[in-house]
């Protein structure tokens, strides 16, 4: 038995399907912008936002005034537009109890907080979680999994495990999360943030964009001869150090890198790419760096997708999960946009360019605050 | 999956027990969650630094732990930690959310927003203890036993996980706040049937 993918969707800046956002991003596009005081916010800062109007036409496109009424936050929108298209896509029959909706966001509806009529039940994502499974009328009690930046990955090997145990035979798993004064202060106080485009593994890279965006992947049980994208492994791992600094030796990015290696019986050679997290602050690229030298990877291509995006939070584990195999499927690794100098201690082969590749196997890695990890390999088969 | 509960630990602002049995209760006036870091000797400063939430996972974990007994704070990557809640990081996210309300009070501060995340409990957890295994949260619409053992069930199809430190941990406020973790372990009579 195998896990397989099914069904896909993402909703970004870029585009409301993967083929528009794949496009965009093998012609260097990108919706990062600077503005000078976003939402009155007293600093300029560099994010990437989904326009209101582009997205009320497309929510108009696809769903009735009324379900467009009743999801009235911009990430209840978002979440249930890319669950919608995904499980179309996939064919799956949502009301099943066979099926199970699983829900990765760090913030969710945290917006709310600031609104005079504070309805305090709609802040928690798991909320909106359980109104997107009452949509589709599934029976399932809804997982939400909030694991700062890894929540997408996590999601998916939620996803694998509820598909493997044999307790499932479909998994939606949705990735969203939007841009509010509260999450754009936050990463500012924390001077997480750049205020140019962010550069990542760059000598000169000054720190995070974000972005904002969701991406919803639909996996199922196959059998082991099935042809298209297989989902091989999963792991999570903690560097118990340091609650918002990543650890000096890579100590969790490496773990769980080895453990999905040794999982799925991939080797470096066979790996097309590592699509890694690579936010740009100084830290976190330098961490990779040294888990990825630390796990033999060295001479593996790395990609990451935050100069296209900026950082999509919740979404980030599937939307760029999802861009990676479609790039894969026409034997390119994407460039690293943002990316010119290499700047951190390990040697790192960055995708300056695209690149072709024949392989089809990959690593996704992800790391958060709370010190947590995530690594995750897909492979193509017959594709 | 044949696993087995090995001591739990239920808190709450009135009352700590500990495998069933009332082990402590709140005083009024004093903060329960100080009286118990002080009554277990728990030399750990950055309590202090702590949100509610953290406070209450911390205390309920420490005590739970000690329970187990053993040599702790050796590093480990057979142990997960998955919590479970409804709200998330509420109460910091209210915190925080005050220091942003209006231009001219705007002073965000970075030590409050990293607490607006639900996943730094399971993180300030494993760094204690050294935990290098899983660690995750999920967040679920309400309270559901059955909900919980299915991911906790879930947790043991990592091959090198062994026992999972979990439960529910909520926090809305400083005075409205719940933990009831357990200690669950494999039964080493039955082979992980994931494991290939």
């Amino acid at each position: 038995m195998i896990v397989k993918k099914i069904g896909e969707s993402i909703i970004s800046p870029l585009g409301f399907t993967v083929e528009e956002n794949f496009q965009s991003v093998m012609n260097g596009r990108s919706e990062l912008r600077r503005y000078e005081s976003l939402w009155n916010l007293p600093f300029p800062c560099f994010v990437s936002l989904i326009p209101d109007e582009i997205l009320e036409a497309e929510l108009a496109r696809e769903l009735s005034a009324n379900v467009v009424a009743s999801f009235r936050t911009k990430f209840e929108k978002i979440a249930l537009l890319s669950a919608v298209k995904s499980v179309k896509q996939s064919g799956i029959d949502p009301k099943s109890e066979r099926v199970i909706f699983i829900l990765s966001s760090t913030k969710g509806n945290v917006e709310l907080l600031a609104d005079e009529n504070l309805d305090l039940e709609r802040v928690t994502p798991a909320h909106t979680a359980q109104r997107m499974a009452n949509f589709f009328g599934n029976p399932n009690m809804p997982i939400t999994v909030s694991n700062a930046c890894i929540s997408g990955l996590c999601a998916q090997i939620e996803a694998y495990r509820c598909l493997m145990s044999g307790q499932y035979d479909a998994a939606v798993v949705i990735g969203a999360d939007v841009l509010s004064p509260f999450i754009v202060a936050g990463f500012q106080s924390l001077k997480a943030l750049s205020d140019e485009q962010c550069r990542p593994f760059s000598a000169n890279r000054r720190g995070l964009n974000l972005g904002e965006a969701a991406a919803a992947v639909v996996y199922t049980v196959a059998d082991d001869s099935a042809d298209g994208w297989r989902m091989l492994a999963g792991a999570v791992r903690n560097d118990a150090n340091h609650i918002s600094g990543p650890s000096r030796t890579g100590e969790g990015s490496y773990r769980a890198l080895c453990s999905v290696l040794n999982d799925s019986g991939l080797t470096a050679n066979d790996l097309a790419c590592l699509n890694v997290h690579g936010t740009s602050t100084m830290y976190n690229d330098e961490m990779e760096s040294i888990a990825i030298n630390r796990a033999g990877l060295n001479a593996v291509p790395v990609n990451a997708m935050k100069g296209y995006y900026g950082h999509t939070l919740g979404a980030a584990g599937i939307l760029e999960t999802l861009l990676t195999m479609r790039a894969l499927e026409d034997g390119k690794v994407p460039a690293t946009r943002g990316f010119d100098e290499l700047g951190v201690t390990q040697p790192v082969l960055v995708t300056s360019e695209p690149i072709d590749t024949q392989k089809r196997a990959f690593v996704k890695l992800l790391s958060g605050f709370g010190g947590c990890n995530a690594a995750a390999s897909f492979n193509g088969y017959g594709l | 999956m044949n696993t087995k509960v090995k001591h739990t630990v239920k808190l709450t602002p009135k009352f700590l027990d500990v495998n069933g049995k009332r082990v402590a209760e709140a005083v009024a006036g004093d903060s329960f969650l100080t009286m118990l870091y002080r009554k277990f000797n728990m030399d750990y400063p950055k309590f202090f630094k702590m949100d509610v939430l953290c406070k209450v996972g911390f205390i309920a974990s420490e005590i739970l732990l000690n329970e187990e007994g053993g040599e702790r704070f050796v590093p480990r990557a057979d142990r997960a930690v998955i919590l479970f809640n409804r709200n998330s990081s509420l109460n910091a996210d209210r915190t925080f959310q005050r220091t942003i309300a209006n231009t001219e009070e705007f002073y965000p501060s970075p030590s409050v927003f990293v607490y607006t995340l639900p996943n730094i409990v399971t993180g300030e957890i494993a760094i204690r203890n050294k935990y290098h295994g899983e660690s995750s949260f999920i967040l679920l619409p309400e309270k559901s036993q059955e909900a919980m053992n299915q991911a906790i069930d879930r947790a043991f199809m990592d091959g090198e996980t062994t026992s999972v430190l979990t439960g529910w941990v909520e926090a809305v406020s400083e005075t409205e706040y719940e933990a009831e973790l357990e200690l669950r372990i494999m039964n080493v009579s039955s082979p992980n049937i994931f494991k290939t």
